[in-house]
């Protein structure tokens, strides 16, 4: 079941660039990271692509596939009606290095800024225990494979570039809320860090983020919202931060 | 200087978006729906009349707090006397709508609907905003979002009294109890949609456990944490439904109102 | 262009567990640390991996302990394996498990609030720590965060977050560099500019991982390139028992796209069952003598197993890879398989829907989204896949040094010896942990024995001219055509099933592309040139395919991941021999070496009876050394 496919691939570096007519075959069952391939084995030998795994577990090879972003390697080609030419351009977000290829080193500064989970002192080894229920909240988060195609879609940043050193995106944003559901976590000040340093605030929770995750976590209804509501438990709600300064709850809970 | 994606280094591509789908649908059934109810809820308001139609009450009005009410509408008293702005009698349902309004402003659904279909930021995903500025939430007004559980605890009182606004409708015109008429179905249905929009509230999920940090320890408060969890996931349609039967609610008593034979008695 | 130069303790090649915990211990020993790899940092293979980590915590089945695991190990490998290798990986391992839940790796636990841990195949006892099946994500994000954490340290205490640890990413090392017989750097280019880098140490960790690329059908990703592999061999290191690598009996087979794709071998763990086109549960046919006594011979048995295991036997699904591999490849020859040449495996049967998506939530995406089927209804069809490979740099247990290179290091799957003739599943990412752990020492005790050892000019020289021949050469081979070529020949002469004739064509197929391969041109400049990229790693894909042809040409018998139609049967006179490999600059020659024998404490933990269908009766009579 082969067939003729219309494409159009951006390529150039970060001075110029633009869209190029491509024409290819495609065999049943492809995905779009298989045509790429092919034009670099066929027509293009020094098209530049990230890769690894080619089965949606690396989170390398991101990219925007008729203006949305995705993994390229999870994108049927037969999702595509027959005559539709497709396009395929770099994260948009972020700067362009060569082709399809983008200098994504903004997220691994901004993972540098989030302090590790801290554990109990004295604990050893082998000692922890933590009960299934206390952990899945966690797990969801730490199901991501950092393809960063929610930082690429944010639109905080994606079209704001000067937001870029206040806000530090909603794949950083799982990562705070891991680490404050921790069930052992010793790190007290997550919530207000995420709020004053993180730009927890710049989130209008318009869902982008989730709509385009492609290990489906939700981002915004398990992570963002709920750190939105711990924050407002510290800072705006005035019932609750006085109810936490007269008993110390945050231990017992 | 530009920004965002035709931002210094960044790929050069002159189309705000690439996007070949009909993106732009959704926010615009979005602007329409909800235009279309703050136009009727509006005309409503400042019609401030045909709100009550023993036994029922539009919910708008209830409870109708100001001397102006007709009389058998005001379940709670009427301590605001008639407020006079400009020289007019300001219509008791701005005083009630106010608060229902705050809660849908400050919902985290809608605050994704009105951002992006209103403020288009973004009006859909990866299609380029419009404005040169962005900071969200972090300056007034919009910080007020995150004083929304404050709404969500004023929507419970709201959603106690619809709830017995709508037994009352278990009683005839003639305020005997043991009838129902089509007019209780519409504000028992009400009452309920309303209630699975609160509790299916972020601000609900996150009081009823979300802020817990061991679930171990509170098996109680982890179950209702998994049920408030699972209508949260439905949080949108909740959302829409009781808006949109709240003006049917008040459209139906205002017609029973002008053509009490509408209001068909069952028993 | 000025050389971009680099100063450091150690330099570790490759960012996956292995490579990533050497860092972690060479920086915690106060040494300074450059991890480069080819790829963005944490998404090195390790990611992939899915079932989970083997470690004797016993925390299910308090049975377990190292010693059961260890002769698990033996078993697994058909005796080929380093006894102190498998011995140390099995006592460290759950040390390696519990402080990765330090760093902040959240597993799946038990009710006690303890690691949970699943069966796989060849594990008497349940012994995967595991988080659903995603376990290498788990292993390398927690290894990554706890790198961020050590350079926040250092930021906080010297103002520079990258004093003493420093990732180089997409940065691809082409040759290890040597002075005076010792290692003294290593030398590569940033494949975003294809600028070039020297890196100055007196000692160097290989954690390149495997090699799967060399073949047309694999769960590996594009990395595993065996480049550690060539960079060893080339620096004079050793590779042992090339020959054998595992073919993992669950690849998927259907869409063409997706073929060698990995299936999980959980899915089968969790109850998951094979069958033929004739819809016969077929394994129950091909349970090896050796296993008789561990293994259900009918379903009704097997079935209970999942709900009672101290009182039956396992399901022969949970057999070692090797065997469920060959079996499937047999059904198929046999004209019992699928449409596009598989055979069915079902869950579907025995879990409903929703513990499926629990339990195997990656897998239920893979088939759902790229062949568009739903397992939680419908079987999945798989067939063998190149998986792993268990030979590699021949290493000195304790400390991970590479035998005859001073300085050298290797860890991981690059590292021969631990897993003999075939890896259990989840022996790997432990493995990765320990000897992981004991080349950051390993190298952390040598650079402070032996300090630095300059690089001189004209090893940088030699170094910078092999990376411009590509650029330079006018003999218009194309790269990808001749790594096509290349994984054609493997497949079909140096595969699953192997004969003394097809050897001796591949061996010679094989130097005819690496004669061709002087000839490579490439289109395009430097920047980020992945046309570029694939000349230097085909250069290494032909020496591994090179020394794996020539071993198993040399061995003689059928055995883990080696089986020849000619010598079917296994043979204890050659279970004494391992088969190195070793590189003179032109081609790769194989010598046989004695393994070393068991000691008597290790001997002892066996059943003599077991031994005997291992071991020749000499060895039995000796009982071990000493
Ligand atoms: C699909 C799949 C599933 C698996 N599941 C399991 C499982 O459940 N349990 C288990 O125990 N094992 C499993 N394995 C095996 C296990 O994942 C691998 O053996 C292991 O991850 C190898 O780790 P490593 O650290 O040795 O190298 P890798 O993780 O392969 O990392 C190699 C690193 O070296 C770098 N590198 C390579 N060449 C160069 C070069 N020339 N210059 C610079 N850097 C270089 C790469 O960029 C990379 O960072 C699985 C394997 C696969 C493919
Ligand atoms: S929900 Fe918030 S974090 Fe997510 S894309 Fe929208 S603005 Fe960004
Ligand atoms: S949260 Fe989802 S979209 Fe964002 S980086 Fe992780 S996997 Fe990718
Ligand atoms: S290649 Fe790994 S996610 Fe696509
Ligand atoms: S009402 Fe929508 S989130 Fe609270």
């Amino acid at each position: 079941m082969a067939r003729t496919l219309k494409l159009r691939i951006w390529r150039g570096d970060d001075k110029t660039g633009g869209l190029q007519d491509v024409t290819v075959e495609a065999n049943h069952g492809e995905v779009v990271l298989d045509i790429i391939h092919r034009v670099q084995a066929t027509q293009m030998g020094d098209l530049a692509v990230r890769w690894n795994c080619k089965a949606g577990k690396c989170g390398s090879c991101s990219m925007e596939i008729n203006g949305k972003p995705r993994l390229a390697c999870m994108t049927q080609v037969a999702s595509y009606p027959e005559d539709e030419v497709i396009t395929i351009t770099p994260l948009r977000a972020f700067p362009v290095i060569k082709d399809l290829v983008t200098d994504v080193s903004f997220n691994y500064k901004k993972a540098m800024e989030i302090p590790a989970v801290v554990m109990p002192e004295g604990m050893k080894p082998g000692e922890p225990r933590m009960q299934q229920v206390d952990v899945e909240r966690s797990q969801e988060f730490r199901k991501c494979i950092e393809c960063f195609l929610c930082q690429n879609t944010c639109h905080v940043i994606r079209d704001h570039e000067e937001n870029k050193k206040s806000f530090s995106g909603p794949r950083f944003f799982i990562r705070i809320a891991e680490l404050d559901m921790h069930p052992l976590d010793m790190l007290r000040n997550r919530k207000k860090t995420a709020q004053e340093e993180h730009g927890l605030g710049f989130c209008n929770i318009t869902k982008c983020c989730t709509e385009v995750c492609p290990e489906h976590i939700k981002i915004t209804d398990n992570a963002i919202i709920p750190m939105k509501e711990r924050v407002a438990d510290e800072k705006y709600d005035p019932v609750r931060w006085l109810g936490s300064k007269i008993r110390r709850r945050e231990e017992v809970l | 200087m530009a920004t965002g994606v035709f931002s210094e280094g960044r790929a050069k591509i002159a189309q705000r978006t690439l996007r070949t789908d009909k993106w732009w649908i959704q926010p615009l059934i979005t602007v329409g729906v909800l235009f279309s109810f703050i136009v009727y809820a509006t005309w409503r308001a400042l019609e401030n009349a045909h709100y009550y139609a023993e036994p029922l009450i539009s919910p708008f009005y209830s409870p109708c707090l100001s001397t102006t009410c007709v009389s058998g509408s005001s379940l709670l008293g009427t301590p605001f006397g008639h407020i006079l702005i400009f020289g007019m009698v300001l219509s008791p349902a701005f005083i009630i709508l106010i608060f229902p309004l705050g809660f849908r402003m400050t919902c985290y659904y809608y605050r994704k609907a009105y951002f992006r279909s209103f403020w288009m930021s973004p009006p859909a995903c990866a299609v380029a905003e419009p404005h040169a500025k962005y900071t969200g939430e972090t300056k007034a007004p919009l910080i007020v979002n995150n004083g929304h559980r404050y709404f969500f605890y004023i929507g419970l009182v709201f959603n106690t009294l619809l709830t017995i606004d709508a037994f009352l409708a278990f009683k005839n015109p003639e305020g005997q109890w043991g009838h129902m008429s089509l007019g209780t179905v519409v504000l028992l249905l009400n009452a309920t949609f309303l209630w699975g929009y609160s509790a299916s509230c972020h601000s609900c999920r996150h009081a009823i456990g979300g802020r817990l940090r061991h679930f171990s320890k509170h098996p109680f408060r982890y179950k209702a944490w998994t049920i408030v969890s699972k209508l949260n996931t439905k949080h949108q349609n909740f959302a829409w439904v009781s808006l949109i039967w709240v003006a049917f609610s008040d459209f139906f008593v205002r017609m029973v109102s002008l053509h009490p034979t509408w209001n068909k008695y069952f028993f | 262009m000025t050389l971009e130069k680099h100063k450091y303790d150690v330099v570790i090649i490759g960012a996956g567990g292995a490579g990533l915990r050497a860092a972690v211990e060479a920086r915690e020993a106060g040494l300074s640390v450059a991890i480069v790899c080819k790829s963005l940092f944490g998404k090195a293979h390790t990611v992939m991996a899915e079932g989970g980590a083997a470690a004797s915590m016993g925390n299910v089945n308090d049975n377990d302990n190292w010693m059961v695991h260890f002769r698990d190990t033996m078993r697994g490998g058909k005796f080929l394996n380093h006894y102190r290798m498998a011995e140390l990986h099995a006592k460290e391992a759950p040390d390696r498990i519990w402080e990765l839940e330090m760093w902040g790796a959240l597993f799946d636990r038990t009710n006690e609030g303890k690691i949970s841990q699943r069966n796989f195949g060849g594990h008497e006892y349940p012994r995967l720590a595991h988080v659903g099946d995603r376990t290498g994500l788990e292993l390398i994000r927690t290894m990554q965060q706890r790198i961020v954490a050590l350079q926040q340290q250092d930021a906080k205490e010297h103002g520079d977050a990258e004093k003493n640890m420093k990732v180089f990413a997409e940065v691809t090392i082409t040759e290890i560099l040597k002075e005076n017989g010792k290692i003294a750097g290593a030398y590569g280019y940033r494949r975003e500019s294809g600028s070039e880098v020297l890196f100055q140490a007196p000692a160097v960790v290989i954690a390149t991982g495997g090699v799967g690329k060399t073949f047309k059908i694999t769960s590996n990703s594009w990395e595993g390139t065996g480049d550690g592999h060539a960079l060893a061999l080339k620096a004079g290191a050793n590779l042992v028992d090339m020959e054998f690598l595992q073919f993992h009996p669950t690849g998927m087979v259907w869409p063409l796209s997706v073929k060698g794709i990995l299936v999980t071998e959980s899915v089968r763990g969790e109850g998951g069952i094979l069958t033929n086109s004739l819809g016969e549960r077929f394994m129950f046919k091909y349970i090896p003598d050796v296993f008789i006594d561990k293994y259900a011979d009918n379903e009704a048995e097997a079935d209970r197993w999942y709900e009672d295991q101290d009182n039956n036997r396992r399901p022969p699904e949970l057999l070692p890879r090797d065997e469920v591999a060959r079996a499937i490849n047999s059904e198929v020859k046999a004209g019992r398989g699928t449409e596009h040449g598989g055979v069915f495996l079902d869950v579907s049967k025995r879990l409903s829907a929703e513990v499926i998506k629990k339990r195997l939530p990656s897998m239920w995406h893979q088939f759902y989204e790229l062949a568009g089927v739903d397992i939680t209804k419908e079987p999945m069809e798989v067939g063998p896949t190149c998986h792993y490979v268990m030979g590699g740099v021949e290493v000195e247990p304790d400390s991970a040094a590479a035998v005859g290179v001073p300085g050298l290091f290797a860890a991981g799957e690059v590292a021969g010896g631990m897993h003999g003739s075939n890896r259990l599943g989840g022996n790997s990412l432990t493995d990765l942990l320990v000897f992981g752990r004991r080349a950051g020492k390993g190298a952390a005790d040598y650079v402070k024995a032996n300090g630095a050892n300059p690089v001189s000019d004209a090893a940088i020289e030699k170094a910078a001219a092999k990376i411009e021949a590509p650029f330079t050469s006018t003999g218009g081979e194309n790269a990808y055509t001749l790594h096509q070529e290349l994984q054609e020949i493997t497949h079909n002469l140096v595969g699953i099933i192997r004969t003394g004739a097809e050897l001796t064509e591949a061996i010679e197929k094989i130097a005819d592309i690496r004669k061709r391969s002087g000839n490579i041109s490439v289109t395009g400049d430097r920047k980020f040139n992945p046309g570029f990229h694939l000349a230097f790693d085909l250069d290494n894909m032909l020496l591994v395919a090179e020394s794996t042809a020539k071993s198993a040409l040399l061995r003689e018998e059928s055995r883990g991941g080696h089986t020849r139609d000619d010598f079917p049967g296994m043979n204890s006179t050659w279970r004494q021999v391992n088969h190195i490999s070793s590189f003179d600059g032109d081609k790769v020659s194989i010598k046989s070496q004695p393994l070393p024998v068991l000691p008597k404490e290790l001997f002892d933990l066996f059943d003599v009876h077991e031994l005997e269908k291992y071991m020749t009766s000499a060895e039995i009579a000796k009982g071990g050394s000493n």
